[in-house]
């Protein structure tokens, strides 16, 4: 196989983690959002959280297969990125831990207090991270300064820009209506009701957010110049599929709803990397600048050891995550004696 | 302050605190899943309540690990790009191994473990902890490989256009002997820092005649294991040791205050060093122990600290090639004696186990053995990063040549600062919480929650 064409399989493979990523983890970080305020009781809590409790640390692991990914197949794109992203990274960093440990710890004590500090920590890690994931790839696609020796030349407020906002805030009112839909697919009686409602308001935020942001991607990224490829309609399926939605939320058929919105996460995706290709970072500093699946990537012999190991594994790995989800499909009541904590 | 110094700062802090938790998940996974197979094979109660007991507290340090193992993979690209830029080649694909075929392992089963009990068959529960138990140890391999790298560099080539080395031996990397003698070094330390929480916790309990059956039974499972643990550790630390006199002379000269060349070389009992560290005062020293340690026989040439400076200076041009002797030398003797101190424990342990143990009067010491590995580990980690400075690849790149250039103070001091006070409160939950389950002790781990969980929460929105 070529250097090339495995410099263009791995751009793809790397596309596919973060899909799987934003996918997966899209819920759990809605649902940790929409936790203090969905939940009244502690039962309805513990609840929505057993919703994610079994998958939500496989799901991230998404977000490290994708990171160590960028780093075997493309050295230069993570050093770059990671490096030039420090600050937003480690905010990032912070929103994580401070989720991941709620998660656990949050039901190991009784005091009320205890549970609802880490209830709020579940949210606003979980807000934080939608967020600042939203910010980071909306940057990526309006392109951030790098300079000839691949070095970036801002700092966090350079990120903190008007598209770079609304691809975080895009991100978060997703992330919200997936996690809604999820959880109307996981819970019952009048929690499911009540998420119901929820939802109706959250897919006018979705939408509003999705159409901005496909407004400004024309006016803030490069997508006219077709440097990458040119995603078509791709962009509009994606919206298309947002605005089905709120037909099948309306009729509560969570389902439907759920798919859809996953199909809007996907198609957005899709679009970010064809704005991209073969970009893996855009200088706007000076076009010629940029990082590029040739000039960041490792050798031939690195990525075609890399490719046995990713077919063999990740096949193996979709396997028995999917599994997980079959193995725990029922819904989940918040009757106590059959609640886990 | 100097961008570098608050990045190898903050390396080194982030990750002596991540293995504060490692070890125990390493070890303490093989325990619960041991004992959940013989509750399965015996349908005795007591090993259900072992395999709930323990796994509770395997439950509550894991997290921790978890998540501060998320920043480890960052800060290669965050702290050190150059360094990223360089091997990105090699080390980053054991990186993304390690998260392909170990961390989704490790997180989907634990997941399954976790929420599955009753809801999943029997057996799909019981395989579900040793798959976590599996996938936990195979990160450790994948990680242990990688630093095995940056310690003894395998299976490249120089790239004549970039400088960088090029993985062209993606076998010979993968049985890169430092990286299994490390993989062997930690799985057994990890058994054994475990063993030692076990011993720890179960010795509380016996002194207070509480569930003294089953505490009993944990005390003695765990001496066993941790003396064929604290004896493997040794076995392969020796090993270790004449792998570093191979491929790391300077290291080991460092370790064993070694100035000169010796042919047969003494071993250091107490070196008093000056204030810069790498300079002797005073010693004391047997005669010929070096040698054996680092090569089996009592005669080999030991080359000192002094000749390899020269001789590192001639090859790699002129600056300091001394590691920080004063941390490599103490670091190697706490965990050198801490290592026989633990399998003298266990022998005395299982001498103890014969007669009874429930009234020994020393029996209310026992719980302070649960620090002995921690010192140990962390030495051990002190004294195989620090003795390989100045180089943060062995031979092909220094550490000062590693770093992000475009970090500033500022940026640091804030994450830096961030860190530990993140850190600082999870060390906080984390001890709180370890304490309180293991002081309620077995029939508290039974129950799916400790306490009565009120609807409270409701009343204060």
């Amino acid at each position: 196989m070529s250097h090339e064409f495995l410099q263009v399989l791995w751009f793809i493979l790397i596309g596919v983690l973060w899909v799987g990523f934003y996918f997966l983890e899209g819920f759990d970080f809605g649902v940790g959002m929409l936790l203090p305020f969905l939940g009244k009781k502690d039962e309805e809590r513990r609840a929505i959280i057993n919703a994610i409790g079994a998958t939500w640390d496989g799901n991230e692991v998404w977000l490290l297969t994708a990171g160590g990914a960028m780093f075997a197949a493309f050295p230069q794109w993570y050093a770059t990125m990671f490096s030039g992203f420090y600050l937003a990274l480690f905010l990032l960093l912070v929103a994580l831990i401070i989720r991941g440990i709620a998660f656990e710890y949050r039901s190991k004590d009784a005091n009320p207090k205890w549970r609802t500090l880490f209830d709020w920590m579940i949210a606003v890690g979980s807000f934080l991270g939608a967020l600042l994931l939203g910010v980071a790839f909306a940057n990526l696609a309006e392109g951030v300064p790098i300079n000839a020796k691949m070095m970036y030349t801002g700092n966090l407020f350079t990120l903190l820009n008007p598209y770079g906002l609304i691809g975080g805030l895009t991100t978060v009112s997703i992330f919200l209506l997936h996690g809604a839909n999820f959880l109307g697919l996981k819970l019952e009686d009048e929690l499911r009701e009540r998420i119901n409602g929820f939802a109706k308001k959250l897919y006018v935020a979705a939408v509003v957010s999705s159409l901005v942001l496909l407004v400004t991607t024309y006016i803030f990224t490069d997508i006219y110049a077709h440097l990458g490829l040119n995603p078509g309609i791709i962009p509009m399926v994606g919206v298309i599929a947002l605005l089905g939605s709120g037909y099948f939320i309306n009729r509560k058929q969570e389902g439907w709803a759920f798919i859809l919105v996953a199909v809007n996460i996907v198609f957005t995706l899709i679009t970010f990397f064809m704005i991209m290709f073969p970009r893996v970072m855009i200088s706007s500093t000076d076009a010629s600048y940029s990082l590029t699946i040739y000039n960041a990537s490792s050798s031939a012999y690195t990525l075609s050891v890399m490719s046995i190991v990713a077919l063999i594994f990740v096949p193996i790995v979709l396997i028995y995550q999917g599994w997980t989800y079959y193995m725990f499909r029922k819904r989940i009541t918040t009757k106590k004696e059959s609640l886990v904590y | 302050m100097d961008p570098l110094i608050l990045s190898r700062w903050q390396f080194a802090l982030t990750t002596v605190y991540h293995f504060l938790f490692v070890p125990l998940t390493l070890g303490l996974g093989w325990f619960v899943a041991f004992m959940q197979t013989r509750y399965y094979q015996t349908k005795d109660e007591t090993f259900h309540k072992m395999a709930k007991f323990w796994g509770k507290l395997f439950l509550i340090n894991f997290a921790i690990g978890v998540v501060t193992g998320i920043v480890q993979e960052f800060q290669f690209g965050m702290n050190w790009s150059e360094y990223s830029r360089f091997v990105g080649d090699i080390f980053g694909s054991l990186l993304a191994i390690e998260a392909l075929l170990a961390f989704f392992l490790e997180s989907t089963f634990l997941g399954v473990w976790i929420f599955g009990e009753g809801k999943v068959p029997e057996k799909v529960h019981l395989a579900s902890i040793w798959l976590a138990a599996i996938g936990s140890n195979l990160s450790a391999l994948w990680i242990l490989l990688a630093n095995g790298w940056m310690q003894h560099p395998v299976g490249y080539v120089i790239d004549s256009a970039t400088g960088r080395p090029m993985l062209n031996d993606f076998f010979s990397l993968i049985t890169n002997p430092k990286g299994w003698l490390f993989f062997g070094h930690t799985i057994a330390s990890g058994l054994a820092t475990a063993s030692f929480l076990i011993l720890g916790v179960s010795a509380y309990h016996i002194v207070r005649k509480s569930n003294v059956e089953f505490f009993r039974r944990s005390f003695q499972i765990a001496a066993i294991v941790g003396l064929v643990a604290a004896v493997l550790v040794i076995l392969d630390g020796h090993s270790q040791g004449q792998y570093v006199y191979q491929t790391q002379p300077m290291k080991m000269a460092s370790i064993e205050a070694l100035w000169n060349t010796e042919q047969p070389a003494s071993f250091s009992i107490l070196t008093i060093g000056d204030l810069s560290g790498k300079k002797e005062v005073w010693s004391l020293r047997l005669p010929a122990l070096t040698s054996f340690l680092a090569c089996n026989n009592f005669n080999c040439q030991v080359q000192g600290v002094y000749d390899i400076q020269t001789q590192y200076q001639q090859q790699f041009g002129p600056g300091d090639y001394i590691p920080l002797m004063v941390f490599t030398y103490w670091a190697f003797r706490f965990m050198f004696l801490i290592g026989f101190l633990m399998a003298l424990l266990t022998i005395f342990f299982l001498y103890a186990l014969r007669g009874d143990i429930t009234n020994a009067k020393w029996m209310k010491w026992v719980p302070w053995v649960i620090v002995l590995p921690y010192i140990a580990n962390i030495s051990g980690w002190l004294l195989t990063e620090m003795g390989r400075q100045p180089w943060i690849v062995q031979g092909l790149l220094k550490v000062q040549d590693a770093v992000s250039p475009n970090l500033t103070t500022v940026d640091l001091l804030i994450s830096l600062i961030g860190y530990v006070v993140v850190y600082g409160a999870l060390a906080v939950a984390d001890f709180y919480l370890m304490k309180k389950y293991a002081i309620l002790g077995p029939d508290a781990a039974m129950q799916e929650s400790v306490d009565a969980a009120p609807s409270v929460i409701g009343a204060q929105d």
